[in-house]
């Protein structure tokens, strides 16, 4: 079914199928909205974010598939649970924000926030040696995001990284676990669980 | 000395804790050897997934942490951990686990282990300030932190979401406070105890975490304190790392070692791996 919004900007395609989706994938609640932007007043990330909460959740509610998932606002909320804590609904947010980064990774929409190249780096550790390598994760991050190649910075992160180690506070070698075998199973099960 | 039962837990350290964080796990230690809580770390645990497993996968971001449930339900402990962000994943899989029996079966299968949702999970300051409790920490106090003005920052995964965690009132919380009071400290009522530090957005956004970490580190100042004190590595590390303002964040763990008398040797493996430096504040009330 397609459904065209009709607004002051124009007209935009709406899908309910997205809505259905969202809603239906967990138990948080969304259709009770009213927008009273208890969770957008609290959000300590909402400056940096495209959309408000609130304002992203009507853009669900709606079916603005397109406009949801091409928004910076569920990745880079940090799940603190303050909207979630806050709203007089009880509608779970944060589970709402997960699941839109689900759907998104599905459909290959991981442009933007450099959130999800972090998330995929971080599991791949996880991955091959069972634990996270704090050494590994950032310098995997900085090439593949190529964050290292920016000259401007690169005197402060090599501060921080010489104040790091001087510390004592990066292991320079990863350690592995021994239970390999069953990491790797926790993964095969769930990634074939989503095709 | 009052005599006391010693308690025995499965320890799980999480990740940070054997590297950025290497003097939390230290002091950890130290403090439950003074307060005869045993800890014996959980065999061949794994990372718990954090953030990145629930914001990828709701089933990896449950089979994770389930795998070290089960090892300790197996050991027949409560798990104790010290990572306020691996005590959430461990706490939500129960709470999921418990509600919904035909996903603890599938989570089983994930694991390829039995795990019956019955392994309890305590944050160390959970067990230190309720189980060894605050009158048993008071009497055995060495060295009361007189005069050291503290902030107590709980950050969001002790608390939140409240259903969840469990440990305390989400908007103002007071077990750190009141553990702060107990080893003398004097605690001050500030505005940003459960602000976020940022978590996660660490390395793919460093400016949003700066921004958030000095507003948490004025908050310290305006409310008069000269340190903050954590019980989350990675709060800790935004907190230390990522400011321009030059305020350290202790590790409560540290504090609660200190006033026990654990050795100064020993303590000044934690001191130098700050990167705010911790010695002033401490030595202004000649606590070092």
């Amino acid at each position: 079914m397609t459904v065209r919004l009709v607004s002051q900007q124009g007209t935009e395609s709406a899908d309910p199928a997205f809505t259905r989706e969202v809603l239906g994938s967990s138990v948080a609640h969304l259709e009770r909205c009213y927008q009273c932007q208890a969770c957008s007043s609290g959000c300590p990330v909402a400056f940096a974010f495209d959309y408000a909460p609130h304002q992203l959740l009507r853009m669900v509610q709606l079916g603005l598939k397109e406009r949801v998932l091409d928004s910076t606002t569920y990745w880079l909320c940090a799940s603190c649970e303050t909207c979630a804590t806050r709203c007089p609904n009880d509608i779970e947010i944060v589970q709402i924000m997960d699941t839109l980064r689900h759907i998104a990774l599905r459909e290959g929409h991981t442009q933007q926030t450099g959130l999800p190249l972090f998330h995929r780096t971080f599991l791949s550790g996880i991955k091959s040696n069972g634990k996270l390598h704090e050494l590994t994760l950032i310098l995997r991050y900085m090439l593949i995001s190529r964050d290292i190649f920016k000259l401007n910075e690169l005197p402060d992160n090599i501060k921080m990284g010489l104040n790091m180690f001087t510390r004592g506070k990066l292991a320079i070698l990863p350690d592995k676990i021994k239970g390999m075998a069953n990491v790797k199973r926790i993964f095969q099960q769930t990634e074939k669980k989503n095709g | 000395m009052a005599e006391t039962t010693a308690s025995k837990y499965c320890y799980y350290p999480g990740c940070s804790l054997e590297a950025t964080a290497k003097e939390y796990n230290q002091s950890v230690h130290a403090a439950a050897r003074l307060l005869d809580v045993e800890l014996v770390e959980l065999e061949d645990w794994n990372c718990c997934g954090a953030s990145s497993g629930h914001c990828t996968d709701p089933e990896l971001s449950l089979a994770l942490p389930a795998r070290n449930l089960a090892l300790a339900e197996k050991e027949g402990h409560d798990l104790a951990v010290s990572c306020a962000a691996c005590f959430l994943r461990f706490k939500q899989t129960n709470h999921d686990l418990r509600a919904d029996d035909t996903l603890r079966q599938r989570i089983e299968q994930v694991i390829d282990a039995p795990y019956r949702a019955e392994t309890e999970v305590r944050h160390v300051l959970d067990i230190f300030a309720r189980e060894v409790g605050l009158e048993e920490i008071e009497r055995r106090v060495k060295k009361p932190l007189k005069g050291l003005k503290l902030v107590a920052y709980y950050g969001c995964y002790l608390v939140r979401p409240p259903e969840v965690t469990q440990l305390d009132d989400p908007n103002n919380p007071m077990i750190m406070d009141n553990l702060l009071t107990a080893i003398g400290a004097e605690p001050l009522d500030w505005t940003h105890k459960v602000e976020c530090c940022g978590g996660n957005l660490l390395l793919a956004r460093t400016d949003i975490v700066v921004k958030l970490c000095n507003d948490i580190c004025q908050a310290a100042l305006d409310a008069g304190a000269v340190a903050i004190v954590a019980a989350c590595p990675l709060c800790q590390a935004n907190l230390e790392l990522r400011q321009t303002i030059g305020v350290p964040t202790f590790y409560f763990s540290e504090l609660l070692a200190l006033a026990l008398g654990a050795g100064a040797g020993e303590m000044k493996g934690w001191w130098k791996r700050h990167i705010q430096n911790p010695l002033p504040v401490l030595k202004a009330q000649d606590l070092i």
